[in-house]
C-alpha cells in the first residue's frame, strides 16, 4: 500500500538554525542604520535650505551626547556593511584572471576594503584641508 | 586492528501511514574509523531497524543521492564520517526545504521540473552536420563553464537556501548554476530561450545572496556566483533590451 | 507558458549603487559629520559651518554629490529592508504593502532631497 502525504517542515526562525544564517541576518540588519543616517543627512539638507538658524539647530543637535553615541553605532554598522559588501562582491562577478590564474575571492575582498580605506582617508583630508 | 566504538545516531522518522508529524528515533551504532554516516544508516537498516528509508547509490560522492542534514548541515552522507562527530551524537534529517515523503526520503519533483525547464543541453546556434567536424573550444572557453558542469543534482544547495525554503517557486541555486553552464558554453545558442527564466521574479531575483549554497556544494560548484552573474545579465537584458538585436545581451 | 519579466533590475541597480557608495563613503561620512566635527577633535567645527555647506551645495558638483548620496542610501536601505521583511515572514498577505512602504519611503526621501537642493539654489 502506498500512502503519499508529503510533510512540509515550517520555516519559522530559520535564521537561528545556523551561524551562517545569523551572520547573514546581521548583514541585512545594517540597512536600517544606513536609512537612519540618510534621514539625518536629509534633515540637514532641509535645514540648510531653510537658512542659517535652522541649519545651526541641526548642527548643534549633532553635538548632543546621544547623537554622538548614535553615530558611533552607525559607524560600526556601516563599517560592517562595507566589509560584508566586499565579502559578497566576488560572488557577483565573473572570475577574475591574473596571469592565467583565478584570483581568490579573498583577494577581491581585501582589495575592496583597501579601496574603502583609501577613499576614507582621501575624503577626510579633503574636508579637513580644503 | 580498527577499533570499534559506539555512537548515538538520531534519525528523523516519518511514516505517512501512521505519523502525523516527523519524530526523532535514536540508535546505538557500532562504527569503525572508516565508516561514513551513510554506512551508519545502512547498519541501522541491516541490523537494527529494517523500516528505515533513505536514498543512496554510489557511496563515493558522485551520484548525489545521499544528501541529508547532518547535525543541521547539508552533507552527502557518504562523504561525512561518524568519527568526526564521536563522542557526541549525530543527528540525521532529510534535506531541508523539501517535503518529506518517508523518513529521510524527500520529494525532488519540484527540482526535476525546474531542471527540465532550463533546457539542460546544448542548443546549437546553427545546424552543424557531423561531416563538418567537431565543435572546437579553447581552454579559456571551457574554463567559463567547467565548474558549473560539475553539478551532480544532489540538492544540498537547495537545502542551504532559505529563499527556496521561504518560496519554493524560486528556481534555486542548482538549476540556475546549470542554466549558466549552458549559457556560458561557446557551443550553445540557447541563451534567448533561457533568459525569460532568469528574468522572472522567481528567476534570479528571489536570491538575496545568502551565499550558503556555494559553501555546502560538495563538488566545488559556485551556484551563488551563477545566480548573481545572471542578475547582472538580467539587468543588462532589462535596460538594453530595446537596443539589442532579438535575444538580448550576450 | 509565458514568463513575466520582473522589474527588480530597477530597484536592484539602485540598491547596488547605494550599497557600493555606502561601503566606500558611509563610514568616513558618519565619522566626519557625526563624531569628529561635533566633538571638535581632529576636525574643526567650522568644517561643517553654514557658509561652507551652503557654498558646497550651491555648486553643481556638490549638489549632485549630496543628492546621489542621500537618495541612493535610501534606495539601498529600502530594498534590503523589504527583503528582510520577506525573510522574517512578512510577505504572504502584506507583500504589496511592504513594497509600497519601503520603496515609497525611498522615493519620498529622494523627492525631499531634490526639493531641498533646488530650494538652496545655484
Amino acid at each position: 500500500m502506498t500512502v503519499r502525504k508529503p510533510y512540509v517542515r515550517p520555516m519559522a526562525s530559520w535564521w537561528r538554525r545556523n551561524p551562517f544564517f545569523m551572520r547573514y541576518m546581521l548583514r541585512e540588519l545594517t540597512a536600517p542604520f544606513v536609512a537612519i543616517y540618510a534621514l539625518i543627512l536629509l534633515v540637514g539638507l532641509v535645514s540648510l535650505s531653510q537658512g542659517e538658524a535652522a541649519y545651526n539647530t541641526w548642527l548643534s543637535a549633532l553635538t548632543h551626547p546621544a547623537s554622538i553615541v548614535l553615530h558611533w553605532l552607525l559607524l560600526v554598522a556601516i563599517t560592517y556593511h562595507a566589509i560584508t559588501l566586499w565579502q559578497v562582491i566576488p560572488k557577483t562577478m565573473p572570475p577574475v584572471k591574473l596571469a592565467g590564474r583565478a584570483l581568490p575571492e579573498r583577494a577581491v575582498t581585501v582589495f575592496g576594503c583597501l579601496a574603502t580605506l583609501a577613499v576614507s582617508i582621501a575624503a577626510f583630508l579633503l574636508v579637513k584641508l580644503l | 586492528m580498527a577499533e570499534t566504538r559506539t555512537i548515538e545516531m538520531e534519525v528523523l522518522r516519518y511514516h505517512p501511514e501512521s505519523d502525523s508529524a516527523p519524530r526523532f528515533q535514536s540508535y546505538q551504532v557500532p562504527f569503525t574509523p572508516d565508516m561514513s554516516v551513510l554506512q551508519g544508516l545502512q547498519y541501522i537498516k541491516d541490523h537494527l531497524d529494517g523500516s528505515l528509508t533513505f536514498r543512496w547509490s554510489c557511496r563515493m560522492a558522485i551520484c548525489g543521492s545521499c544528501g541529508h542534514m547532518v547535525n543541521g548541515v547539508p552533507q552527502l552522507s557518504c562523504h561525512t564520517f561518524l568519527r568526526d562527530y564521536f563522542p557526541a551524537k549525530v543527528r540525521v534529517e532529510p534535506l531541508n526545504h523539501f517535503p518529506i515523503l518517508r523518513d529521510l526520503a524527500i520529494d525532488q519533483t519540484d527540482f526535476l521540473t525546474k531542471l527540465e525547464s532550463i533546457k539542460p543541453y546544448i542548443i546549437p546556434a546553427e545546424d552543424k552536420p557531423v561531416e563538418s567536424g567537431e565543435f572546437l573550444q579553447t581552454p579559456a572557453q571551457l574554463d567559463r563553464f567547467y565548474q558549473f558542469s560539475q553539478c551532480i543534482n544532489c540538492l544540498l544547495c537547495y537545502a542551504a537556501c532559505p529563499q527556496y525554503g521561504l518560496n519554493s517557486d524560486f528556481i534555486g541555486p542548482g538549476a540556475m548554476a546549470l542554466l549558466h553552464r549552458y549559457n556560458a558554453d561557446s557551443r550553445d545558442g540557447g541563451r534567448a530561450e533561457r533568459m525569460p527564466l532568469v528574468n522572472e521574479e522567481e528567476g534570479v531575483w528571489s536570491c538575496t545572496l545568502v551565499g550558503y549554497c556555494s559553501e555546502v556544494c560538495p563538488k566545488g560548484v559556485n551556484p551563488a556566483n551563477a545566480v548573481n552573474q545572471n542578475k547582472v545579465n538580467s539587468a543588462l537584458d532589462y535596460f538594453f533590451r530595446f537596443l539589442m538585436p532579438k535575444g538580448g545581451t550576450r | 507558458m509565458t514568463r513575466k519579466r520582473s522589474n527588480a533590475p530597477v530597484f536592484w541597480a539602485l540598491f547596488g549603487a547605494g550599497g557600493a557608495l555606502a561601503a566606500l563613503l558611509g563610514p568616513v561620512l558618519v565619522f566626519i559629520t557625526g563624531i569628529v566635527t561635533p566633538v571638535g577633535i581632529w576636525m574643526p567645527q567650522s568644517a561643517l559651518s553654514y557658509d561652507r555647506l551652503l557654498a558646497f551645495s550651491q555648486h553643481w558638483a556638490g549638489k549632485a554629490a549630496l543628492f546621489v548620496i542621500v537618495s541612493l542610501f535610501f534606495w539601498h536601505a529600502a530594498h534590503r529592508i523589504l527583503h528582510s521583511l520577506h525573510d522574517v515572514g512578512i510577505h504572504i498577505h502584506a507583500g504589496m504593502a511592504a513594497k509600497l512602504l519601503c520603496y515609497g519611503s525611498a522615493l519620498l526621501g529622494t523627492v525631499i532631497a531634490a526639493a531641498a537642493l533646488l530650494a538652496i539654489g545655484f
